[in-house]
C-alpha cells in the first residue's frame, strides 16, 4: 500500500468517524468539535487529491469561522441539553431506514454509472507550471467574475442579516448621539449666575 | 493500490448519508440539524472537488468555491435566528418551532 493509499485511508476514516460523532454525541459542544475534526479532515483529502486551494479555503471558512461561531451559539444559549436527547430512540428506526435507502440508492448510482466516450477516469495532467491557486484565480476572476460578484452580494446580505437579527438595543442604556451633540449651543450648555459676595450659592 | 475517483465518491456518499441520518435522528435539535446541513454540503463539496481534479477541469473546484460560501451564509443566518428564537422562546427544539403551523 502506497503512502498515499495510506493517507487516503487515515483521513477518510476519521472524516467518517468524527460525522457518526457529530450526530450521535450527547452533548453539542462535542459535536461542534467533532465537525471541526471531519472538515480538518476534509481538507487533507483535499491537498492529497491536489486541491490545496480549496483545503486552505475549508480550513479557514470552516474552521476559522463557522465551527467558531457554532460553538459560540451552543456556549451562549442556556439549553437544557440532556431533556433534548429524550425521544432519540424514538426516531432510531426510521433515520435508519432512510439513511440505509439513501445509500442503497447511492450505492445503485455508482455502481451502473460509468463515465462517457471520450472522457477517461483516470487522473488527468494538471498544468504543472502553474499552481492550484493560479489555476482557480485565471478562470474565477474571467468568466466567473460575475458569479464571485454574486457571492459577495450573498455574504453581504448574509452579514447584514445576521447583525439586524441579533441586534438588540436595551432600555436604559446612555448612549452618545452626534446629533444631539452638534445640535448643543452655548445657551444650552452654560447658565451664568450672579453670586452676590459674601453670601455664597 | 491506486486511490481513484470511486473511493472519493465512496466518503463522500458516507458523509451525505449521516448528514441525512443526522437531520432524521436529531428530531430535537436545531443546532445538530444544522451541523448535518453543514455535513451534507461538505459531502456535495467532495464530489464536486474529486470530479473537477479527475477529469481535468478546475470549474468543479469553482462550483466548490461557491457552495463552501453559500454554506457560510447559511450558517450565519440560520444561528441568528436560532439565537433570536431562542430569545424570545427559551427554547430550541424542532417540536416547539410551530407557530407558522407550515
Amino acid at each position: 500500500m502506497s503512502l498515499a493509499a495510506l493517507f487516503f485511508y487515515l483521513f477518510a476514516g476519521v472524516a467518517v468517524a468524527s460525522a457518526f460523532m457529530v450526530i450521535a454525541s450527547r452533548n453539542p459542544v462535542h459535536s461542534v468539535l467533532f465537525l471541526i475534526l471531519a472538515f480538518v479532515n476534509a481538507a487533507g483529502l483535499f491537498i492529497l487529491i491536489g486541491a490545496e486551494y480549496l483545503a486552505m479555503l475549508l480550513v479557514v471558512v470552516y474552521v476559522g469561522a463557522v465551527a467558531v461561531l457554532f460553538l459560540f451559539v451552543v456556549m451562549m444559549l442556556d439549553v437544557d441539553f440532556v431533556e433534548l436527547r429524550q425521544g432519540f430512540l424514538q426516531y432510531l428506526p426510521v433515520g435508519v431506514l432512510i439513511g440505509l435507502v439513501f445509500l442503497a440508492e447511492l450505492v445503485l448510482v455508482f455502481g451502473s454509472w460509468t463515465f462517457g466516450q471520450g472522457v477517461t477516469g483516470a487522473v488527468a495532467a494538471a498544468p504543472s507550471d502553474v499552481t492550484n491557486a493560479v489555476q482557480i484565480g485565471r478562470v474565477l476572476y474571467t468568466d466567473y467574475v460575475y458569479f464571485f460578484q454574486a457571492a459577495a452580494m450573498i455574504l453581504l446580505v448574509a452579514m447584514i442579516g445576521a447583525i439586524v437579527l441579533t441586534l438588540r438595543h436595551k432600555p436604559n442604556v446612555k448612549r452618545q448621539s452626534i446629533p444631539v451633540q452638534n445640535a448643543r449651543t452655548k445657551q444650552m450648555a452654560m447658565d451664568v449666575v450672579k453670586v452676590p459676595s459674601g453670601k455664597g450659592l | 493500490m491506486v486511490i481513484g475517483l470511486s473511493h472519493y465518491l465512496t466518503v463522500a456518499a458516507i458523509l451525505f448519508t449521516l448528514g441525512t441520518l443526522g437531520i432524521f435522528l436529531n428530531r430535537k435539535n436545531v443546532i445538530v440539524i444544522l451541523m448535518s446541513v453543514e455535513l451534507i454540503l461538505l459531502a456535495v463539496n467532495i464530489n464536486f472537488v474529486a470530479f473537477s481534479v479527475f477529469l481535468g477541469n478546475i470549474t468543479g473546484q469553482i462550483f466548490a468555491l461557491f457552495v463552501l460560501t453559500v454554506a457560510a451564509a447559511e450558517a450565519a443566518i440560520g444561528l441568528a435566528i436560532l439565537v433570536v428564537f431562542f430569545r424570545n422562546r427559551g427554547s430550541i427544539a424542532v417540536e416547539d418551532i410551530n407557530t407558522m403551523k407550515g
